[in-house]
């Protein structure tokens, strides 16, 4: 039993105003939640911190660029990526199970989830807004060159293309080609130039221009 | 089910447009309703599959209409009520009826460990699969009104198994009745002639992840 007549106001006057958006639904659902005890609002604020400060693509670079400079790494990644990339501590909810694809001149790997939004959050974070669209889902299984060519990274005729469609827990990430011009570069170096669309799968890694050196 | 989340091969959706320094989150409600997801999860009233398969059950138009986190949102309120942790009247009412007595909620200094510790999708069961990498499979031309993990557009085709992930649970009837239905899960390489035709690349090739229930010898 409860009595919310005297207590809360302005968290009164809130509800009955008509629920117009997302937003104050969303307000309006976490403050039943917490008045229920099933939820803490500072353990919400603790999960938001972690994936907008500690988990993102920079776990993913570190890596990719593991992998580029030392070929030991980069054959235990593609025989076992799940315990390769718990050398690093990435382990977790919706990396379960890793696989690495290995892009060579030959072959560009793309990686896509038509059925909902599977995404490899230790190592890349939570999936950006296109990973997630309609336009994405439906063509990168029925057209991938259309798109990659779209996303400027076009694929010649003689590569293969191969599209991995993230139906099951398995997780999939990109191990780009390394760019030319970077040899004797620190892992830290090549961190820096690995972008999540790479290792998606809809970007190559390019060595940017440097000025000043 | 045959909804619209089952997009593979779908045409008229547009472009693809790649956002630059696309925050992590767009607003602020969208933070608190993706951790409201994942700290409800905490609770273990349903699993992945189920959660998934509430997505599914949006409405078409309304799920092509909705932003991603409205979706979740949407279905987090589903799963609740579904599942007996909120009444509709207090999601009406956005007032409490009764506190959740048997539950404690996810604290702080729990968070990371919530999140690190695996879920188990893999299973340890002793399982035979009944594929070897590099025999040819035909995928069942099923059209089953719940869950499944079959998209259309791989239904009937003929592939090759390319690797076995091991056993997993199967998520088609952990969705509807929460049986794990122990089996192994495959990569299937399928080429993209065999699911688009002749106007795609001889060279392409798409792989599905899929389990003994979706596949018969070829």
């Amino acid at each position: 039993m409860s009595d919310h007549d005297h207590h809360d106001d302005e968290h009164l006057r809130e509800h009955d105003r008509p629920l117009s958006g997302p937003a104050l639904r969303a307000k309006a659902l976490e403050s039943l939640l917490v008045e229920k005890g099933l939820v803490d609002p500072k353990a919400l604020d603790e999960l938001i911190d972690t994936y907008e400060t500690k988990v993102g693509p920079r776990n993913g670079a570190r890596i990719v660029a593991r992998a580029w400079a030392d070929p030991e790494y980069k054959k235990r990644l593609l025989a076992d990526a799940t315990a390769a990339i718990a050398e690093f501590g990435f382990i977790g909810r919706q990396g379960e199970d890793m696989v690495a694809l290995e892009n060579t001149p030959k072959i560009r790997n793309v990686v896509v989830c038509t059925l909902c939004s599977c995404y490899p959050w230790p190592v890349l974070g939570l999936p950006p807004v296109w990973y997630k669209s309609a336009p994405y889902r439906a063509r990168a299984v029925i057209e991938p060159r259309g798109v990659l060519k779209e996303l400027g990274s076009e694929v010649p005729e003689g590569v293969e293309v191969r599209v991995w469609d993230s139906t099951a827990e398995l997780r999939y990430l990109v191990l780009p080609e390394r760019p030319a011009g970077t040899e004797g570069w620190s892992e830290d170096e090549l961190a820096a130039i690995v972008t999540r669309d790479a290792m998606i799968g809809v970007a190559q890694v390019n060595v940017p221009e440097r000025s000043g050196l | 089910m045959n909804g619209v989340h089952d997009m593979g091969g779908m045409h008229g959706m547009g472009p693809v447009e790649i956002e630059r320094n696309e925050p992590v989150f767009h607003s602020k409600w969208e933070a608190r309703v993706l951790a409201l997801n994942i700290a409800c999860g905490f609770h273990r009233k349903w699993n992945i599959d189920v959660s998934r398969h509430s997505l599914e059950r949006i409405p078409p138009s309304e799920y092509l209409a909705a932003t991603y986190y409205e979706k979740w949102l949407r279905r987090l309120e589903t799963l609740l009520v579904e599942n007996g942790l909120v009444t509709t009247r207090e999601l009406e009412s956005g007032r409490a009826e009764s506190k959740a007595s048997s539950l404690a909620p996810l604290r702080v200094p729990e968070v990371a460990s919530f999140l690190r510790n695996r879920r188990h999708a893999r299973l340890d069961d002793n399982v035979p699969p009944r594929f070897r990498p590099g025999e040819r499979v035909l995928t069942r031309n099923d059209h089953p009104t719940g869950h499944t993990r079959l998209p259309r557009y791989a239904r009937g085709r003929r592939g090759v198994i390319d690797r076995d992930h091991g056993v997993f649970i199967f998520a088609d009837t952990h969705a509807m009745t929460r049986d794990k239905k122990p089996q192994h899960c495959y990569s299937v390489r399928f080429s993209a002639r065999e699911l688009w035709g002749p106007g795609a690349s001889a060279r392409d090739s798409v792989y599905v992840d899929l389990w003994d229930d979706h596949l018969d010898p070829a």
